[in-house]
């Protein structure tokens, strides 16, 4: 197995030939090398078991969850390459600095819920639960957005795109059927919706099988445009709204990112 | 004094899981300067791995449900051990704390009425456990995590809290390291919450992550607090056991909530034979009875599949001792011939993912093979039951760190409840103590020697493997402190540990202390080799068996034992384990609990080989 070992942006790939086990996955062999053959080799992990989306890497060039990545994928003698995700700079080995999606994460306004029922419970049913259900599955491994090539190839569009984590947690919030929170603006302005090109590669890439593309960030951009240019919807959501998102829309159709 | 940067706060939380997060929620609420350290990322704490539920008397699908019901299975689920006052308090507020997680966001299943869904768990005598098919941790994770966040509380990321520090006798803050770039960092604080977790890690099949090295307890003893329960371990009866590298990992309690039962090779549903005097009144002793009360509770009674936990693990521990397990030595949970495969499916999502990526197994046409595996302890530090407060000024805990809440073991369920109620409630009161406190002083002696202490694994001469020291801990605990115990063994449990803490203080740790997880070890095995020995001495003290302690030499519960924690002070450096009343269930509770207590023999005889000889 060669694996990227470096501190900051320098680095190389280092081979490490150890025995495997029955059943192992990726994360077993880089722990046992860790573990015989290189005591310092950074790796970031926690469950084991694909739930905490910790173990984020690019084996073989694709993201991949370590965890979940077993070594019967691999022929035998064939080469495994383990590199940190591309998309956030390096830190040591295969840990990247991933703070780019935790600031992000401060940046989305809460979930702000209507009045329970007159007798104080709150109702909703599982039909209409369902589909936000799928949202709340994300584990933020951020294999997503490591492979949005938005930002993966463009340093210059992060501090002006969230990403499909974002939309995914975006979407969560709008189809919530409690949420009465008013983020449309904020979405097209501010996390840079317009930008995605529905390319599904990030649809593609997660573990946990979220159609990201297909009912998080497509059903979000119908929206924002709704809002955007039916003037009874706008009028209609400047009365109702009672979220902090921002003033009217400030940036004229004209200036939208390209595909909105 | 070494050059340290310095933050200060009002409250420090140390530990971002369930516990740590609702305490920190509360204590900033309450308007305390309020931050949360963590050793990994924000929302990769242990409860993101929590499956089933939480356990709560909400009575959304058996109205008969109530807290006295709930506080009454706790009890009986600890086997009395319990302080009937956290059980009272996690038993009462364990409703709303749920419903407050659904006003920030959270989305649990529906029932028909779209109200709160609840599924049934062992040791629960009503369908109780609020969920999310079985991924309740990360939902419950997640909405604290986005919550906390909206609050703008400070979070330290991947940064370790390694010792408390002190100002004559309370509490004065923390010194940590941040992995990534291994620079020292202080704490400044009048209170600290610790909301660590426990200490799993210490033994070679279990179901907790790298983190659970006992960091608290162990900060809390040398900071001169008590710790209690410590022999009180939990084996969950239903862990992965092939392939080997999956070897530990959880499989949900809802598994058999949902309808699955317990097989050994010979298809028998063994868990008939196991039941105990103590819960036989409740226990159907027939197949079609206990099937009969998934549907109907009022004129069934429970199946024996789910029995509180210590009681299944034992019964899988015999059967595989009597050489009726399975050919990688464990024993099969069946749910595919009992359950439609889009039920399955539906309330499992991630065991069927789990069984079919890693070990190629369809949980909707095959069984499970299972067997015990280390999951939580009751143990920990002692605190005050409405306060959270230990034994020092300006201490706090909370979650599976603290004591008493469980006894002598938890019942599934009852774990995210009981962070979320002693979460909050230690908040509360950190947040309370600190307007009354006084400025605290940071001792720069203290910091020097603690900051010597975390370096010294770069300096000393030594060539010690970190990993292998860890490797042969976690061999001793499997091997000597497990599942049924006794005195020999746990004696030369407390000589190994021995000759691995002089091996520990001879580890050299090689490269920069720029993210070096051989350094991070190097310093956990200090934690993990000294919780591992207060849990064998307190095994080595309580010579009787009684929830998750079992002891061969003495294998039936003594009635004086009930009556008694096990308590474990440090003083100048030396461990001193003593017995303490609990405290007396007042008469009207006593009435709730019943009148009997758990007395007869447990099933023990040797540690079975689960998972095989290797």
């Amino acid at each position: 197995m060669k694996i990227w070992r470096g501190e900051g942006s320098a680095g190389e790939h280092v081979e490490y030939v150890v025995p495997i086990d029955a059943g192992m996955v990726v994360l077993d062999v880089v722990h046992r090398i860790q573990a015989t053959h290189a005591p310092d080799l950074a790796v970031r992990w926690n469950c084991k078991a694909g739930k905490c989306g910790s173990c984020s890497a690019e084996v073989n060039g694709a993201p991949k969850l370590m965890c979940m990545t077993r070594m019967s994928e691999f022929a035998t003698g064939e080469a495994i390459t383990v590199s940190p995700v591309r998309t956030f700079p390096l830190i040591k080995d295969l840990v990247t600095d991933v703070s780019f999606n935790y600031e992000k994460a401060k940046t989305i306004p809460p979930f702000k819920p209507k009045p329970k029922d007159p007798d104080g419970k709150r109702r909703m049913y599982q039909e209409d639960v369902d589909r936000v259900q799928e949202f709340h599955k994300c584990i933020e491994c951020f294999l997503c957005q490591d492979v949005c090539h938005v930002i993966r190839d463009h340093e210059e569009n992060k501090p002006s795109f969230s990403g499909p984590r974002f939309f995914v947690r975006l979407a969560a919030l709008e189809m919530h059927p409690l949420d009465t929170n008013d983020r449309l603006d904020l979405i097209r302005a501010k996390h840079g919706l317009g930008f995605c090109n529905i390319t599904k590669c990030c649809t593609e890439v997660c573990p946990e099988d979220i159609h990201i593309t297909d009912n998080a960030i497509i059903p979000l951009k119908e929206r924002v445009v709704t809002a955007q240019y039916d003037p009874i919807a706008w009028a209609l959501r400047r009365i109702r709204r009672t979220g902090p998102a921002l003033p009217a829309p400030s940036v004229p159709p004209s200036k939208e990112p390209p595909s909105a | 004094m070494a050059e340290i940067n310095t933050a200060t706060y009002d409250v420090v939380v140390v530990g971002a899981g369930g516990a740590g997060l609702r305490a920190a929620i509360e204590a900033h609420g309450a308007g305390a300067k309020t931050a949360v350290v963590c050793k990994s990322l924000l929302g990769k704490a242990h409860t993101v791995m929590a499956e089933g539920g939480i356990a709560a008397a909400l009575g959304n699908v058996w109205q008969e449900d109530n807290w006295k019901v709930h506080f009454r299975d706790t009890m009986r689920g600890g086997k009395l051990l319990n302080n009937w006052r956290m059980a009272q308090l996690h038993a009462q507020e364990a409703p709303d704390r749920v419903l407050e997680l659904e006003e920030w966001g959270a989305l649990f299943d529906r029932t028909k009425d779209g109200l709160i869904l609840q599924r049934d768990f062992g040791g629960h005598r009503y369908a109780r456990l609020a969920h999310v098919g079985d991924r309740t941790g990360l939902e419950m994770i997640r909405t604290l995590q986005d919550h906390l966040v909206a609050q703008g509380i400070d979070v330290f990321m991947e940064c370790t809290v390694r010792h408390l520090l002190t100002d004559g006798g309370r509490v004065a803050g923390a010194i940590a390291y941040w992995r990534q770039s291994g620079a020292l960092l202080l704490f400044q604080a009048k209170a600290v919450v610790l909301a660590t977790g426990g200490v799993g890690k210490a033994w070679k099949v279990t179901s907790n992550s790298w983190e659970y090295t006992g960091d608290g307890m162990a900060m809390a003893l040398e900071a001169g607090a008590d710790l209690i329960d410590m022999e009180m371990t939990q084996f969950h009866p239903t862990g992965m056991i092939w392939p080997p590298s999956v070897r530990g990992l959880l499989v949900t309690e809802g598994v058999r909530g949902d309808g699955g039962t317990l097989r050994n090779a010979s298809g028998e549903r063994f868990m008939f034979k196991y039941i105990p005097e103590f819960f036989r009144a409740e226990t159907a002793d027939n197949e079609a009875e206990a099937d009969r009360w998934f549907e109907d509770k009022r004129n069934n009674r429970r199946t024996p599949d789910l029995l509180p936990r210590d009681e299944v693990a034992r019964a899988i521990n015999s059967e595989v001792k009597a050489g009726r397990g399975t050919e990688h030595g464990g024993v099969f949970l069946d749910i595919a011939t009992r359950r439609p495969a889009d039920y399955i499916k539906r309330r499992l999502p991630s065991m069927y993912h789990q069984f079919k990526e890693l070990a190629d197994v369809d949980i909707t046409k095959e069984q499970m093979e299972i067997g015990p595996t280390l999951h939580y302890i009751m143990g920990g530090i002692r605190v005050d039951p409405d306060t959270a407060a230990a034994t020092i000024p300006g201490l706090y805990a909370a979650g599976e760190v603290a004591a008493g809440m469980h006894g002598a073991n938890r019942l599934g369920g009852n774990s995210l409840s009981d962070l979320l109620v002693f979460g909050r409630r230690a908040g509360e009161a950190a947040a309370e103590y600190v307007k009354g406190a006084s400025t605290v002083r940071i001792d720069d002696a203290q910091v020097d020697a603690f900051a010597k202490r975390l370096t010294e694994p770069f300096e000393r001469p030594g060539d010690e493997n970190p990993y292998a020291i860890h490797a042969d801990l976690q061999e001793t605990m499997h091997d000597l402190v497990g599942i049924i115990r006794k005195k020999e063994e746990l004696e030369e449990a407390l000589a190994q540990l021995e000759r691995l803490r002089s091996r520990a203080s001879r580890v050299r740790v090689t490269g920069t202390r720029r993210y070096n997880p051989g350094w991070h070890l190097a310093l956990d095995l200090e934690n993990l080799i000294g919780m591992a020995e207060v849990v064998a001495r307190s095994a080595l003290l309580r010579t009787e068996s009684r929830g998750g302690h079992t002891r061969e030499d003495f294998p039936k519960a003594d009635p004086d034992w009930g009556t008694k924690n096990v308590v474990t002070r440090k003083r100048d450096g030396r461990l001193a384990l003593t017995t303490e009343p609990i405290p007396a269930v007042p008469p009207e509770l006593r009435e709730l609990i019943g009148e009997d207590k758990p007395q007869e023999m447990v099933a023990t005889g040797e540690p079975a080989v689960i998972g095989g000889k290797e």
